[in-house]
């Protein structure tokens, strides 16, 4: 799937100059709150007309301003999960389900009721009506709707975003399922970094209508100066692992990196299984000598390869580890007092504990990108 | 309580009268409570003054107006008379049509609030499933609507009923064809004796309108239902 978005739309004061081409199978429109991230996909749905551009999905031309084309909504086949869910009050949650499989020509159904309900673990909601469903389950019941309409593309615009963190954490295996289950492409939504490094494999990041940078998971992550302040924190770098042991006793699991072996909190996943391991900056300590009598379980040989001042008083390192990059961020005084430099060999500190649930990304990225 | 022939005739006029002004409005009023509601356009106010306007003029005067533009010889009434075999005047269709004109504003307004109060993202989202304006309606926007249609149907029935003015004026007061339940009432007022006649109309009145208000407070609750309880 490609998508090409080249749009120029007014509303008011607001002004959304945009441009970007993605690939992926789960593409990240990534931004603060007012950066136009809705009224991008609501263009791309058919909801909104920009004034001016192109929107292409596959080749398939839905707008193009110059030519006087404008495709309609309801023939974009385009599955679209609101942030407010909007399921139909009137009718039932199986009504509401088959809703937009009702629209589509019976030989370019791709899902059926039953797969998608059991995937999405909505199975004994079927009686039920919107109203009396929690926050989480009208969520996942909008999900099931949009992709039972066999779309060829999935917008999700902030699809968590009213949801507390325990249903958040509920719901984002459900979206890395679909991703990886279902062959359909995604444009996911979201403010939240977390989010959208653990989803993702291209990101889109937005500020005010334009597109700052745009490109594959892992190279977004390395600029924290691209994140919103709030943010920036959790940058770093991402690496793709599989997973080699589990440890019962201790409650680990072994994962082999291209940067070297990460003892991580246990997961829940076969051996052998794929995913993506996201280390943030802030989390990576640095010695020059190879640390003893210290708690943290990952220590990793490497080479700084760059040094960046980020901000006065932090400064951005890269390290060479294996294979792989390592971002580490410490203090500027560390730097200058460890005595370190482009090109002095040095070992990655990270605490497995620092790899909480959000920063391990299930699931394979078959294109490679993590 | 005994009834004479022309009383039972009365009733079934009235009855029928009323039902058709109903539904007959239904379509149209329905059209006017999406356009007023949903479209920008000029001259708006002026539709919606032309609307409204049975609400505010004496009965007499669109009575006469009807008279004018419906009547055998008026600009529509020779038209539809000629090219249709529609005739108005002087017929029940006439008193239909009169009633119709008198509760259109009433059921207008109860349809335009429904509409105004159905939201637009849920039309949005049904258009991103596939459905094209017309189902969007169909599946969407007429359910949710449908408290008021029923609203709507109600005053424009009860409307009909009591219609007296505009009917006279436009198909006068004929016995078995234009009389309903308001003129046989006041027909029996103008003859000596006809005290009990008025009487028993008025009683028969009263039945019909709270039948009316019942009926549609359990059709409002049941539709209600099926929008949120549950």
């Amino acid at each position: 799937m490609t998508l090409l978005v080249d749009v120029h739309h007014r509303q008011g004061d607001f002004e959304i100059a945009t441009s970007f081409e993605s690939s992926g199978r789960l593409t990240a429109i990534f931004g603060p709150s007012g950066s136009g991230k809705t009224s991008i996909t609501n263009m791309i749905s058919g909801l909104l007309r920009p004034d001016s551009g192109r929107i292409e999905v596959d080749g398939k031309v839905f707008v193009d301003a110059n030519a006087g084309i404008f495709v309609p909504p309801h023939r974009r086949r385009i599955g679209y999960v609101f942030q407010d869910a909007r399921l139909f009050p009137h009718l039932n949650v199986e009504q509401n389900l088959k809703y937009g499989r009702w629209f589509t020509p019976r030989r370019e159904r791709y899902t059926d009721l039953d797969r998608i309900t059991s995937l999405l673990g909505i199975s004994h909601l079927l009686a039920r009506k919107p109203a009396s469903l929690s926050g989480g389950e009208t969520q996942r019941v909008a999900i099931g709707r949009a992709l039972l309409a066999s779309p060829k593309l999935l917008l999700m615009d902030e699809p968590l975003a009213s949801l507390d963190d325990a249903r958040k954490d509920q719901i984002l295996p459900y979206i890395e399922r679909l991703r990886d289950e279902l062959e359909i492409p995604v444009v996911y939504v979201s403010h939240s970094i977390a989010e959208v490094a653990r989803l993702a494999t291209d990101i889109v990041v937005l500020s005010a209508g334009h597109v700052v940078l745009a490109g594959p998971t892992a190279d977004i992550m390395r600029r924290p100066d691209l994140l919103p302040i709030e943010e920036q924190g959790e940058s770093g770098s991402v690496l793709a692992a599989t997973v080699e042991g589990h440890d019962e006793r201790y409650a680990m699991t072994a994962l082999s990196t291209s940067a070297g072996r990460v003892l991580v909190p246990a997961l829940d996943a076969a051996i052998g299984a794929k995913l993506g391991l996201r280390i943030r900056a802030r989390d990576v300590m640095i010695a020059v000598r190879r640390p003893e009598g210290l708690s943290a379980l990952n220590v990793l040989p490497g080479r700084i390869v760059s040094a960046s001042a980020s901000g006065s008083t932090q400064i951005q390192i890269e390290i060479a580890c294996g294979q792989a990059n390592i971002l580490s961020r410490i203090t500027r005084q560390s730097y200058d007092a460890l005595g370190l430099a482009v090109g002095r060999d040095v070992f990655a500190v990270i605490k497995t504990v620092s790899f909480d649930r959000p920063n391990l990304a299930l699931g394979t990225h078959r294109d490679g990108s993590f | 309580m005994h009834l004479t022939p022309e009383e039972w005739t009365a009733i079934h006029l009235s009855l029928k009268v009323a039902f058709w002004a109903m539904v007959g409005s239904l379509p149209v009023g329905i059209c006017v409570a999406m356009l007023l509601a949903r479209k920008e356009f000029w001259g708006k106010s002026i539709v919606n003054g032309i609307v409204h306007l049975p609400l505010v003029l004496p009965p007499v005067v669109t009575g006469y107006l009807l008279l004018i533009t419906f009547g055998k010889r008026g600009p529509v009434g020779a038209f539809l008379a000629d090219y249709f075999g529609i005739v108005f005047s002087f017929r029940w269709t006439g008193a239909a049509l009169a009633c119709a004109v008198m509760g259109f504003p009433l059921m207008v307004r109860a349809i335009r609030l429904s509409v105004e109060a159905v939201d637009r993202k849920l039309e949005a989202a049904a258009s991103t499933l596939g459905a094209s304006r017309l189902w969007v309606f169909a599946t969407v926007t007429l359910p949710l609507i449908l408290p008021g249609i029923i609203a709507g149907m109600v005053l424009s029935f009860a409307k009909a009923m009591g219609e007296f003015g505009a009917t006279i004026t436009f198909v006068s007061n004929i016995p078995g064809e234009t009389q309903t339940l308001p003129s046989a009432i006041y027909t029996f007022t103008q003859v000596p004796g006809g005290d009990a006649g008025a009487m028993r109309l008025t009683l028969i009145s009263i039945i019909i309108a709270m039948g009316a208000l019942v009926a549609s407070e359990y059709l409002a609750r049941q539709a209600g239902r099926r929008l949120i309880v549950e």
